[in-house]
């Protein structure tokens, strides 16, 4: 019993560190422009919406999200759909060049995306997709596939070989099982992936500001705008992360539950 | 588990193939053309050898922004790897608060890097944060703005806020996959606490302790937005990272030759300690 009350009591602490610089950041978003700056208040003085109201009815500010949300979306999307035949394929047969094939792919989760800034900001203009959610999405596949395709394999390794032989003695064509029988058995895994491929794609920033400029605008370089002539606005900065926070919300109680049956069948 | 010989195979993995050729190789191959040229404009290129890869290995703001990168690197990793375990063992393993627990740890991991610079940017002002304030009434002279052993604890404390709840989230899984029966068979042998951490839970968190090192070692070694919000570097030099002088480099001065050249020494400093720990963990496997 002891212990347990330690344990609980270092978890509270922990949690405690978390949740605070959030409680200041909501806290924030809900202070005057002038408010934030003058003086240190654990709780509004002066409770307004107006920052969240800004956000909500300029198409320039709430055209961001939509934008973000798009390419991460997008990329979600191809990252599951080339990833997936290709960790079955990983996990279940050898052909020739495999590992190499296998450690090649990790090596480009290792790319600094710095890296690739310049050579992508000419490749994606070239085809004519600069500025569009396309070219955000695939660059970022770049680290989103790898990661995806090493989950996967972990996951798909750990179901029994003679699942797929059965299902093919009792006549299922190779898609028809991939999609009815072996893809609800690493559910687990979808979630996982997904939320990872969604998690690096939402926070990263640098390839995402450098590959658009207008209509494609994600919202981490929409926050640039409230730096003006009279110093940055930190009310409307800060109600702005706090949006940003939300469709992750989301997207974690979605998997919450596969997150925690999860990793361990994933294997190195 | 054994494995079918089949080339057919290959059909499978071709879309992952042909994506990543596209949006890897083409780029790469650009950045080693540009390496080994002097570009003027479009048609006044030189093929010029090795003699960037010998101006930036010889420039002293790369190598000082090199070796902060890897004291950055590691003293991370040695904060988050430690603390992340400690979580997740401290995480409950039912019920209501389990889910609850599970999603306030995963909160930070959601806030993009730019946010997390412009929270701890204010929170840790002395006359307006929190947590700026806290220290600075404590007795301690607190201020990241000109104090560069401030700014780098403020970096160091912003990467443990975001990332450790990564690693405690991979851990808790690792330890929910431990079949209930192992810790029964401890019990019966009276094992102690430390006992069963060391010789039941650490093993099985094997796989994906690697995996989290490894990632947060990339990641880590890759911070751009944090110190570029928080400080943009200072003060001084002194939270410069690789990543940001590469920017700087790239971008803003437009030193196209140099900067590929960077990139690819970049690109392989990651590559190397990546592998070397790779190896050095799948040698002490094969050992045991």
């Amino acid at each position: 019993m002891q212990i347990s009350k330690r344990k609980g009591l270092g978890l509270s602490v922990y949690l405690f560190f978390l949740l605070i610089p959030i409680y200041w950041l909501i806290n924030m978003s809900f202070k005057k422009k002038d408010e934030v700056l003058s003086g240190l208040s654990l709780w509004p003085r002066d409770f307004t919406l107006e920052n969240y109201i800004t956000i909500f009815t300029d198409s320039s500010w709430y055209m961001g999200y939509v934008n973000s949300l798009l390419y991460v979306s997008l990329n979600m999307a191809i990252t599951l759909l080339v990833a997936l035949p290709a960790a079955y394929a990983f996990s279940r047969y050898k052909f020739i060049g495999d590992k190499h094939l296998f450690f090649w792919l990790l090596t480009n989760r290792m790319a600094p995306p710095a890296v690739f800034l310049l050579p992508f900001f000419q490749l994606y203009s070239s085809i004519g997709l600069f500025d569009t959610h396309w070219a955000v999405a695939l660059s970022h596949c770049l680290f989103s596939v790898p990661l995806a395709v090493w989950i996967l394999e972990g996951f798909m390794s750990a179901v029994p070989r003679e699942i797929d032989e059965t299902a093919y003695i009792d006549g299922y064509s190779f898609p028809h099982f991939f999609v009815r029988i072996f893809l609800p058995l690493i559910s687990s895994g979808i979630g996982v992936t997904a939320f990872f491929s969604f998690l690096f794609s939402w926070v990263e920033l640098l390839l995402a500001r450098t590959l658009t400029s207008v209509e494609a605008k994600p919202i981490g370089a929409v926050m640039t705008r409230t730096i003006s002539a009279e110093g940055i606005d930190w009310g409307l900065l800060a109600a702005a992360g706090v949006l940003t926070i939300l469709p992750g919300l989301l997207v974690i109680w979605l998997v919450r539950n596969h997150v925690a049956k999860g990793f361990a069948l994933g294997r190195v | 588990m054994h494995k079918v010989e089949n080339n057919k195979a290959w059909w499978l993995v071709l879309p992952v193939f042909l994506l990543v050729a596209f949006s890897a190789v083409i780029p790469l191959m650009t950045v080693v053309n540009y390496s080994v040229q002097d570009i003027f404009d479009q048609n006044n290129a030189y093929f010029v050898g090795a003699e960037w890869y010998r101006e930036i290995l010889q420039d002293k703001r790369l190598q000082d922004s090199l070796v902060r990168q890897f004291i950055y690197s590691f003293t991370v990793l040695a904060i988050e790897i430690p603390l992340g375990i400690a979580i997740a063992l401290m995480m409950p393993k039912k019920g209501v608060m389990a889910s609850a627990t599970l999603i306030i740890v995963a909160i930070p991991l959601l806030v993009p890097g730019n946010v997390v610079g412009t929270i701890w940017k204010i929170f840790g002002r002395a006359d307006v944060g929190l947590f700026g304030w806290g220290l600075n009434s404590l007795g301690i002279d607190y201020n990241y703005a000109a104090n560069p052993f401030d700014a780098w604890f403020t970096v160091v404390l912003m990467d443990v806020w975001h990332w450790t709840p990564l690693v405690a989230l991979l851990c808790y899984s690792g330890l929910r996959a431990i079949p209930e029966a192992f810790y029964q068979a401890a019990a019966i042998d009276r094992a102690s606490k430390w006992a069963v951490f060391r010789y039941i839970q650490l093993p099985r968190l094997k796989n994906v302790l690697v995996i989290g090192t490894l990632l947060r070692f990339m990641d880590s070694f890759m911070i751009y937005s944090e110190p570029f919000v928080l400080t943009g570097g200072g003060p001084g030099n002194s939270t410069t990272f690789l990543s940001q002088t590469l920017t700087k480099m790239a971008i803003g001065q437009f030193d196209l030759g140099p900067a590929a050249a960077f990139s690819l020494v970049y690109f392989l400093i990651v590559l190397l300690v990546s592998w070397l720990f790779f190896t050095t963990i799948s040698e002490m496997a094969k050992d045991k």
